[in-house]
């Protein structure tokens, strides 16, 4: 799986996009979005992943179901 | 000083001249408050502070009260991200605090804030500073920040930077900052115990990972003295932004203004805490209300014999422009910008205006210290409210007021101790009935209130809440009026026409600053 940013809950702040080990993250319409081909949910980088840690609103940054859990 | 004055008589004109150059030097912040330390941001000059840091602090109008008076900041919104979490803000709506209030209408490129810098600066000629804080932290985007001073600094170099930050990250970039000769930075710092932090910021972002509780105050607060240390030893001025957070951190701050004291801190800025459910805030949420107007006085008097305290803050937005009690960011959004087309940024018309200014500033302390003269010894003071545009005179009109500063006075002279904001009471022409008690609660501690103009109606409201409203130091500079006023008061007072006593507490409007408010 990857990681997913909930776009009505985003404020646009920009913290996650230079944080995610996986230049994963980037911005559009104001909002920020993550590219489930690239994202690892930061499994080899970090014990935590790292867009979840940095962002401002809680249960923003969530597991994208639609996708199989990430293997290393 | 009052003999140099008294002598200039005998002196040509030149000397005259050079006379004043120095006063305004040294003299230029002006009041001395009755334990000494001034009112001023800085406070006044060499008595204690070294010539260059008054230098450094005179045209800034954050730094020095007596500057707010006739310069201008702005700041750019060009580092949303932030790599803490507090308790007061809240980034999906307005945030309610300090400078970050997170309604900055738009987010802005280092490129588009540098073209923003040139278009205000040619248009506000008295606008000397430009700061970054936030709305998120300016050092949580440390790229954005420092290619906006970059680039500033190639087409506006008279322009003070100047920056404000949590301290997390603060450590890691006081080289650069160095580097950039930015001689200001804010450091917001709530607490020192990690006891009483766990309450105000429910997680910091550090080296990769989002500690909560306890250890995240703790490595904030550990960050923060460190970058603080690190500063002072840099030989950068720092002003410590405080909110007061009643039965949080209020007793606490007395400990924490201690600390940034014997760090080196220049000037602590204790700012109420901007508390209201619709604002999302945790705070705003559960109840947690700010202090009143005499609560935030009794804590800044009470640290007031350890430092510079400021109390002219207006607690103002990540993208505000003006004055610190105006904001003309709408003026200059970027659509306005972008039509400008090339902005060619008028360096010589900008040292004209200044040079007006200081003139202005030189005349405003001569009048004060003329006042001051054979002014009686007594415990009694007053507070007055004072309506005013800029250039420290009385030059408002009641109706039109969006702020009223406030003065404490007595044989000490008179003080700059704080300011109301208020809902205008004249829209459109006529007066508002149902903003008057709002305005008469804002400033209910004061004995009078100071106007260019009022109306009869708000005139009789006043005098029936006991507040003396007075219109004839209409363009008058304020502290000059105030001693007057003063010594008016008091003399009624011995001939005991009037009898005098202290008035009641007053109301802390809830809100930062928009024009459109």
């Amino acid at each position: 799986m990857a990681y997913k940013i909930i776009a009505s809950q985003c404020t646009g702040c920009s913290a996650c996009e230079p944080e995610c080990p996986n230049v994963a993250i980037r911005e559009k319409n104001g909002v920020f979005l993550i590219d489930p081909k690239k994202c690892t949910e930061c499994i080899g980088h970090f014990d935590e992943a790292q867009c979840v840690a940095v962002c401002p609103v809680d249960d923003t940054c969530v597991i994208d179901m639609a996708y199989p859990r990430y293997q290393a | 000083m009052q003999e140099m004055i008294g002598n200039t008589d005998n002196h040509t004109n030149h000397a005259l001249g050079e006379m004043l150059d120095k006063i305004a030097e040294h003299k230029g912040c002006g009041t001395s408050g009755g334990s000494g330390k001034s009112s001023c941001g800085s406070s006044d000059g060499p008595s204690d502070m070294a010539p260059e840091v008054w230098e450094k602090v005179k045209n800034h109008p954050c730094y020095s009260e007596e500057a707010h008076h006739h310069y201008a900041r702005m700041h750019v919104a060009v580092a949303p991200a932030c790599n803490i979490q507090c308790n007061y803000c809240n980034r999906k709506y307005d945030c309610a605090n300090e400078s970050r209030p997170g309604v900055v209408s738009e987010k802005l490129t280092p490129e588009q804030a540098a073209k923003k810098v040139l278009a205000v600066a040619s248009a506000i000629p008295q606008m000397t500073v430009l700061g970054i804080a936030g709305p998120g932290d300016a050092l949580a985007n440390p790229a954005k920040t420092f290619k906006t001073f970059e680039l500033i600094q190639k087409t506006a170099p008279d322009i003070k930077l100047c920056l404000s930050t949590n301290g997390l990250a603060l450590p890691d970039h006081v080289d650069t900052i160095k580097a950039f000769n930015v001689d200001h930075v804010t450091i917001t710092i709530n607490m020192i115990d990690p006891e009483v932090g766990q309450h105000i910021y429910p997680w910091v972002y550090y080296k990769n990972k989002r500690y909560t509780g306890i250890e995240a105050a703790r490595i904030l607060t550990e960050r923060q003295m460190q970058g603080l240390e690190m500063l002072t030893a840099a030989g950068v001025l720092t002003k410590i932004n405080s909110v007061m957070i009643p039965g949080i951190n209020d007793k606490h701050l007395v400990d924490v203004n201690k600390a940034v004291k014997s760090r080196g801190a220049f000037l602590h800025n204790i700012m109420p805490l901007i508390s209201a459910a619709e604002h999302g805030t945790v705070f705003g949420l559960n109840g947690q209300r700010g202090p009143t107007a005499q609560e935030l006085k009794a804590l800044q008097d009470s640290c007031e014999g350890e430092m510079n305290m400021m109390r002219h803050c207006r607690q103002c937005r990540a993208d505000a422009v003006g004055l610190l009690g105006e904001d003309r960011s709408a003026e200059f959004t970027t659509e306005k910008i972008d039509a400008m087309g090339e902005v060619v940024y008028d360096a010589e018309s900008r040292k004209t205006y200044q040079e007006l200014v200081e003139a202005e500033r030189v005349e405003k302390v001569a009048a004060k210290e003329a006042a001051l003269q054979e002014l009686d010894v007594t415990d009694v003071r007053i507070m007055i409210a004072v309506a005013t545009k800029g250039h420290g005179r009385v030059n408002e009109h009641f109706g039109h007021a969006h702020e009223f500063q406030i003065y404490e006075v007595g044989s000490f002279g008179a003080k700059f101790v704080g300011h109301r904001r208020v809902d205008l009471y004249c829209q459109g022409g006529y007066g508002d009935e149902d903003t008057l008690p709002s305005v008469v609660r804002a400033i209910n501690d004061c004995h009078a209130v100071f106007v260019a103009k009022i109306g009869a109606c708000p005139r009789d409201e006043l005098k029936a809440a006991g507040i003396d409203p007075v219109d004839s130091y209409a363009d008058e500079f304020i502290e000059e009026s105030a001693i007057l006023y003063f010594k008016e008061y008091f003399a009624k007072v011995c001939a005991r026409e009037i009898e005098h006593r202290a008035r009641g507490d007053a109301d802390i409007r809830q809100g930062a600053f928009t024009a459109a408010a």
